[in-house]
């Protein structure tokens, strides 16, 4: 894709570029990510929002190399990943970092806290088991827990919440300079959901974090990212600044799901008119623009031609035959 | 409410054994529904909102006490023998589940397990059945009807069987359907197919509606009414218009506030709610949401509010302490 998405002077420190990731699933081809590029500036948080299945954590895992591309390249910090093998990669991993979905699922059941968020600093080789038990202490505290009372207990002992700050703290406890977090407050009640988010907002202030944000609710997503994308069955339909694209949606889908969200405001009715249908599937997406199966405003060129990510609006990018916003 | 309840839920507990204690999930509710009403009731996970709709359909689990009494339709469902309760639920008292694959049965066919709804409850020949079925799966807004009722759930998404779910609770008509986290499980555009599915065939039958959700954004659009639950019990409840305009329970009001809002700026710190709920197997004296509560004092650690009118007879809360104005608080 032509465009260069920079939002900010500099190098981005992580830059995608036509990213295309496949799966085999019993002989058939998945496109999970099919031509994806983005880049994302230090310092910032980017969302990555989308419908189950629409490749949007195949896309997170494939930028940590846990998953290898079929083509494309992933530079961090202006170093191409997708080339990297063994020890020289895994010393790129510490830089980044993930935190899952499920907070529980993601703790291993029979080891202490402690010696779950030291584990990092042993592999990393942190030999001082003191200076582990100091820098375990700093992030449990960070993430709000109290190192005394938590780092000789088992993960059963916690709630959602607590398991998923100390997913947190295991996260930072290499202090990495980039996160994905991929669903991370999901499964996580409505109240513990604003704690954690507010925490994930005080950990990228403190220790200076570039996050890439996953997550399926666009609210969610709004309230952390200074920049959203939008993807649908393995491609980006639109790119922008957050606070721009909610207000200003250039593609069809992106006002989809805008206009699908609840709204605690009896006063807004709900939206009558989202239509009928679903996503097809990954093994077999549409021809063109894949989105046209669902799209109110599709024609022939949309069967035919794949639109690219152009520009609507200073920063905003929307791959779109016939976007909601032109560019002026 | 002026029309006569279709289903009252009357001083409703149930309690559960468990290695730790007794668990009180559901504390004294009242609760009462009209012919063609929704009432949505909300809560986080753990609050009650499941074991109260179990409740209802009296499908607890077997070490389960439950005390108090379930109103349908002039009967007491708590009550009846089973035989005829049996009759009841599925033919007059439906549910639909947050997650249609543990509802329907894996190795059966959409249409055996539609044709056996109607065959057992309408006693109707196959051929009907078979007739109303495809009819059924047509108005739940699935593509092809004729098709599906050779498949199994799994060769169909996350939103179809949900539909399928809905068309099997919808099947005999039911005067009152349960749906208890219906959109959960799903994706946000499927969501608001499903929920709209919900409420058009709801208005088409004037059917009665419990819609149990953790979502308040689900509860503003769709519902008449609301009651809001926490520990067990119903510590708010009005009419959905009265309660997002000017809401008592202090609960509430952070539950909201809590919200991620679509048209808040971004990095806008969240109004969280500080701790977590109670401990359900360690009761709490006093108001259960005390420990959290930024209005408590002295008498909320040590005396229950019970659920009581406010200025408006239909708006009920249970506060020392109400938030008397909210114009926009969350504005």
């Amino acid at each position: 894709m032509m465009v260069t998405q920079q939002s900010s002077s500099g190098d981005p420190l992580l830059k995608v570029e036509s990213l295309v990731v496949e799966y085999a699933v019993g002989g058939k081809t998945v496109h999970a990510v099919s031509g994806v590029s983005l880049q994302v500036a230090r310092g910032e948080t980017l969302g990555l929002v989308g419908e189950s299945g629409c490749g949007k954590s195949t896309l997170g895992r494939a930028v940590l190399q846990l998953r290898r591309a079929v083509s494309g390249r992933v530079v961090f910090d202006g170093q191409d990943l997708s080339a990297m093998q063994g020890d020289a990669l895994r010393r790129m991993r510490r830089r980044m970092q993930l935190i899952f979905q499920d907070p529980i699922a993601s703790l291993n059941p029979r080891r202490r806290i402690g010696d779950i968020i030291a584990e990092p600093l042993v592999i990393s080789g942190v030999k001082d088991p003191k200076r582990r038990q100091e820098l375990v202490g700093e992030v449990l505290g960070a993430v709000g827990l109290d190192p005394s009372l938590v780092a000789g207990r088992l993960p059963h002992e916690f709630s959602g919440g607590q398991s998923q700050r100390i997913c947190i703290a295991r996260a930072l406890v290499l202090n990495p300079e980039f996160i994905i977090c991929d669903e991370p407050v999901s499964a996580l009640d409505v109240s513990i959901r604003a704690q954690i988010l507010n925490l994930l907002e005080d950990m990228k202030a403190r220790f200076g974090l570039t996050l890439l944000f996953i997550a399926h609710d666009l609210a969610v997503v709004k309230a952390v990212s200074d920049r959203v994308a939008v993807m649908y069955l393995g491609r980006l339909c639109e790119v922008g600044p957050s606070e721009q694209l909610f207000s200003n949606p250039a593609h069809p889908y992106t006002a989809l799901l805008i206009d699908a969200i609840p709204v605690p405001d009896p006063e807004v009715r709900p939206a009558e008119s989202v239509p009928v249908g679903e996503p097809p599937s990954p093994i077999a997406p549409p021809s063109g623009c894949r989105f046209r199966t669902r799209c109110p405003r599709a024609d022939q060129r949309c069967i035919d031609e794949v639109p690219e990510l152009r520009p609507v609006a200073p920063d905003q990018y929307a791959a779109c035959h016939h976007p909601l916003i032109a560019a002026g | 409410m002026t029309e006569p309840a279709l289903l009252s839920v009357e001083n409703v507990s149930v309690d559960l054994p468990t290695p730790r204690g007794n668990l009180r999930a559901v504390d004294q509710v009242d609760l009462k529904i009209g012919a063609g009403q929704t009432l949505g009731v909300v809560g986080e996970s753990g609050c009650g909102k499941t074991m109260l709709s179990r409740a209802v359909l009296q499908l607890l689990p077997k070490k389960a006490k439950l005390s108090g009494r379930v109103m349908f339709d002039g009967q007491d469902l708590v009550r009846l023998d089973p035989e005829r309760l049996r009759k009841l639920r599925g033919r007059s008292l439906a549910v639909v589940f947050q997650d249609p694959m543990t509802s329907l049965n894996p190795v059966l066919t959409i249409g055996t397990q539609l044709i056996e709804t109607l065959q057992e409850h309408l006693e109707l020949d196959g051929v009907v059945a078979r007739r109303r079925s495809v009819e059924l799966l047509a108005a739940v807004g699935i593509p092809a009807p004729e098709q599906r009722l050779v498949q199994y759930p799994h060769q169909l998404s996350g939103g179809m069987r949900q539909r399928v779910a809905i068309a099997i609770a919808l099947s005999c008509e039911p005067k009152f359907l349960i749906a208890d986290e219906p959109t959960t499980a799903l994706d946000v555009t499927i969501q608001a197919q499903i929920l709209d599915l919900l409420a058009r065939e709801q208005r088409r039958r004037h059917m009665a509606m419990i819609l149990i959700t953790h979502d308040l954004g689900v509860v503003a659009g769709r519902t008449d009414e609301v009651a809001v639950m926490y520990a067990g019990r119903v510590v708010e409840r009005a009419p959905t218009p009265v309660l997002f305009k000017k809401m008592h329970m202090p609960y509430t009001e952070a539950l909201l506030a809590a919200i991620p809002k679509i048209d808040a700026a971004p990095h806008t710190p969240l109004p969280a709610i500080s701790g977590r709920p109670p401990d359900p197997t360690r009761p709490i004296q006093g108001c259960s949401f005390s420990p959290r509560c930024r209005y408590a004092a002295g008498r909320c650690y040590r005396e229950k509010p019970l659920l009581a009118a406010s200025e408006s007879p239909d708006h009920h809360y249970a506060c020392f302490h109400p938030i008397q104005v909210t114009a926009d608080f969350c504005a």
